[in-house]
């Protein structure tokens, strides 16, 4: 068995209802995984961008990137893994704050993370972080000690460096 | 001009060039069907299920290169054409498949006859379409058509709502068809192709592997310039029979779990594999691990993905056969491989395709021998069992689109619709449909219309009683424990036959093989059936035990 390797593709299909079940479909008919999956709208309304990250030996990834190609809707395939790229993923975390101590505690902690407040209620209040996956995960192992709430993440999105690719 | 959505898509089809149509009427299709009603330029076929519909449509497409559309209502019509679909794609042949819908502020609401066809159909097309507004259609209809033929080619869904029917909108065909995210590669990288070249240069034992792609290519002459001008042993897929002359020396014939021992052997010992629109399919290699140890493979394939998908390869060629074999064909000689050649001959001589003639029996491979020896030209379509593997190894198919079958998805029930499909569209050939028994009863309604339109179809079963390939595996891996393969208890196929309004023959002897045979060539009013009661017992060898390497073939006779 080869080694498996985590690969990050953006996918530009055509803005139409029924791409993303085919892009699902063709992953789970074929037995490939989807680790997280990020659909939305590109700046030219007709094209969406998925950016899928998924994982599996060199020969799965490649069956990956060309069946994803052989899917008519869509227009361009990128394993962006294969370049140096940027990565983001945004996290909502909602947590206790039953005690005032606490609270400033959290906030400290959100401090260190660059985290946000986008609410605030007597007992709980809700953080903004933004990163890598690292970074995330530092953040939500830490948050786990205060008790999460709640926790809503968006899938990872992912960009090349530099110029127009 | 405004036209209805129906009368839209039955002009469409004709821009298409559409001569046939194959379908079953229903609720949400009518309006279609209504426009096709005393349509003359597109002949409406009515088929008696829906299944037979599109087995139709994937024959005359096999036959004639060109789309066949089969046509259906929503709801069960659309579920029973999926069988047909998931064949077509499998075996990558041109169709459109279109389907009623129910209105569309119905989708959705679980209404009567209501299905989900985009949903359900989704793995096994390569594209599809739902329809709600009737100034759709002419644009899909072209989409739906260049996407069915070009690169790949494969089953395309128009599911289109009753309302996109009714309604009418301006019917204007366009003229070409650009779809910015589909761009099928034709031409192979040149880099590419002078590396095969190169590899066949130094190979001591190379061998050509051809499989069905070659014939959705067209590219048959191509292959058989590259057989020739490198005196090349070739292996020659089910998918592919008739690509290169069963007949020539150089032939190998069909690799494989029933294939001859020599093309198996080949792979085994062959140090360069050249593979043209053949997939590697698990039938064709065996153990993975145990094929073709000592070559390297060069594969030439439409399809990017089909490439290193089960055997890794060396060097990979995408591009359209045809376009490649062209290129390739430029750039090689003669090999030289004399021992090779020798090798070749000495396996072929050795280990034919061969069987045991019992007494008082009739032997299934006898009567491929003679319908080969009665109808050596005809087009023989072939349902799934073991009267398909001893038809595709005694029936020295020669040319390319004589021989249809399901192989990709192995359907039963295939075989006589499909030949129906056939048919039509050679119209001056003569076509044999070789079914067995379990498959036959499966789609024997569609007799119904090949009575009808008096087609001379010849339809011999090769009648053991019993699901037979099922039967052998039976026997060969459970122990004789023959569960649910019985079928003595079919109707007396003759009578069924002449019940339908065709000639209904029964043979149960050797000696009335041929004149059985010969009788059925005269026929030419209207489709004839023969039942050939055959050895119930009999089994298919050659045979690599699913799992085992192409090495361990088992030449039976045991």
């Amino acid at each position: 068995m080869n080694p498996e390797e985590r690969h990050i593709f953006s996918v530009l299909v055509e803005n139409r209802f029924g791409v993303l079940a085919r892009v699902a479909g063709l992953f789970s008919g074929r037995g490939f995984n989807i680790d997280s999956l990020n659909v939305a709208e590109t700046h030219d309304r007709s094209i969406s961008q998925i950016t899928l990250v998924t994982h599996g030996d060199a020969q799965i990834i490649e069956q990956i990137y060309h069946h994803l190609n052989r899917l008519i809707d869509v227009i361009e395939v990128t394993d962006l893994s294969t370049d140096t790229h940027v990565e983001r993923e945004l996290v909502l975390i909602k947590i206790a704050t039953d005690d005032p101590q606490k609270r400033t505690e959290i906030l400290q902690v959100a401090e260190v993370f660059r985290g946000r407040v986008i609410d605030m209620k007597p007992a709980s209040l809700v953080l903004e972080i933004t990163g890598d996956e690292g970074k995330l995960k530092a953040a939500i192992d830490i948050f786990n000690t205060y008790g999460i709430l709640e926790l809503a993440r968006t899938g990872k999105i992912a960009m090349l460096r530099g110029a127009e690719s | 001009m405004e036209l209805s959505g129906a009368q839209i898509l039955v002009d469409s089809l004709k821009r298409e060039g559409v001569e046939y149509i194959f379908g079953v009427n229903g609720g949400a299709a009518m309006p279609i069907f209504d426009a096709l009603y005393g349509e003359t330029e597109i002949k409406l076929i009515p088929m008696r299920h829906e299944q037979g519909a599109s087995h139709a449509a994937d024959g005359y497409a096999r036959v004639t290169g060109d789309v066949g559309v089969a046509l259906a209502t929503s709801g069960p019509g659309a579920t029973n054409l999926v069988t047909g679909i998931a064949t077509a794609y499998m075996d990558s042949i041109p169709m459109v498949a279109i389907t009623g819908q129910v209105f569309t502020h119905y989708i959705g609401s679980d209404a009567f006859q209501e299905c989900d066809i985009i949903g359900v159909t989704r793995p096994v097309c390569k594209h599809s379409y739902l329809i709600k507004n009737s100034d759709e259609v002419a644009d899909v209809v072209a989409e739906a058509f260049h996407i069915a033929k070009t690169g790949k080619p494969g089953p395309v869904v128009i599911d289109i709502a009753k309302d996109a029917q009714m309604h009418e909108a301006l019917f204007q065909y366009p003229e070409t068809v650009d779809i910015r995210s589909y761009k099928p590669q034709v031409h192979g990288d040149p880099a590419q192709i002078a590396k095969a070249a190169a590899l066949i240069k130094e190979a001591k034992r190379p061998m050509l592997y051809a499989g069905g792609g070659v014939v959705l290519a067209n590219a048959s002459e191509e292959l058989r310039q590259l057989t020739l001008k490198t005196q090349i042993p070739i292996t020659v897929t089910l998918m592919g029979l008739g690509a290169f002359p069963e007949t020539h020396p150089l032939a190998m014939e069909m690799p494989g779990m029933h294939g001859s021992c020599c093309a198996n052997y080949a792979f085994t010992d062959a140090d360069l594999v050249i593979a043209i629109g053949a997939r590697f399919d698990d039938r064709v290699t065996g153990d993975l691990s145990k094929f073709a140890p000592n070559a390297k493979k060069v594969h030439i394939d439409i399809d990017a993905s089909c490439i290193g998908k089960n055997v890794p390869v060396d060097v990979p060629i995408v591009g359209d056969a045809k376009s490649v074999l062209t290129e390739l064909n430029k750039q090689v000689g003669i090999a030289d491989i004399d021992p090779w050649r020798d090798q070749i001959q000495e396996w072929k001589q050795k280990y034919p395709f061969e069987y045991e003639q019992k007494a008082d029996k009739v032997m299934p491979q006898y009567v491929i021998e003679q319908i080969y020896e009665h109808f050596s030209d005809a087009i023989v379509v072939a349902d799934v069992g073991q009267h398909q593997m001893w038809a595709a190894q005694y029936f020295k198919f020669t040319e390319p689109r004589q021989w249809l079958n399901s192989g990709g998805l192995g359907t039963m029930g295939f075989s006589l619709p499909a030949a129906i499909g056939a048919q039509l569209g050679c119209p001056d050939k003569t076509v044999v449909n070789i079914n067995g028994d379990g498959s036959y009863i499966m789609t024997i309604q569609e007799l119904v219309p090949a009575v009808t339109m008096k087609l001379p179809l010849k339809i011999f079963i090769i009648n053991n009683m019993y699901l037979g390939m099922v039967r052998q595996w039976q026997e060969l891996f459970h122990g004789k424990r023959y569960s649910a393969v019985d079928y003595h208890d079919n109707p007396d196929f003759a009578l069924l036959a002449q019940a339908f309004g065709a000639t209904g023959l029964r043979v149960e002897h050797t000696e009335d093989v041929v004149p059985a045979l010969q009788k059925a060539k005269g026929i030419t009013g209207g489709p004839v059936v023969i039942d050939f009661i055959v050895d119930e017992e009999e089994n298919v060898f050659p045979m690599v035990p699913a799992g085992a390497g192409l090495g361990d073939v088992i030449r039976g006779l045991s």
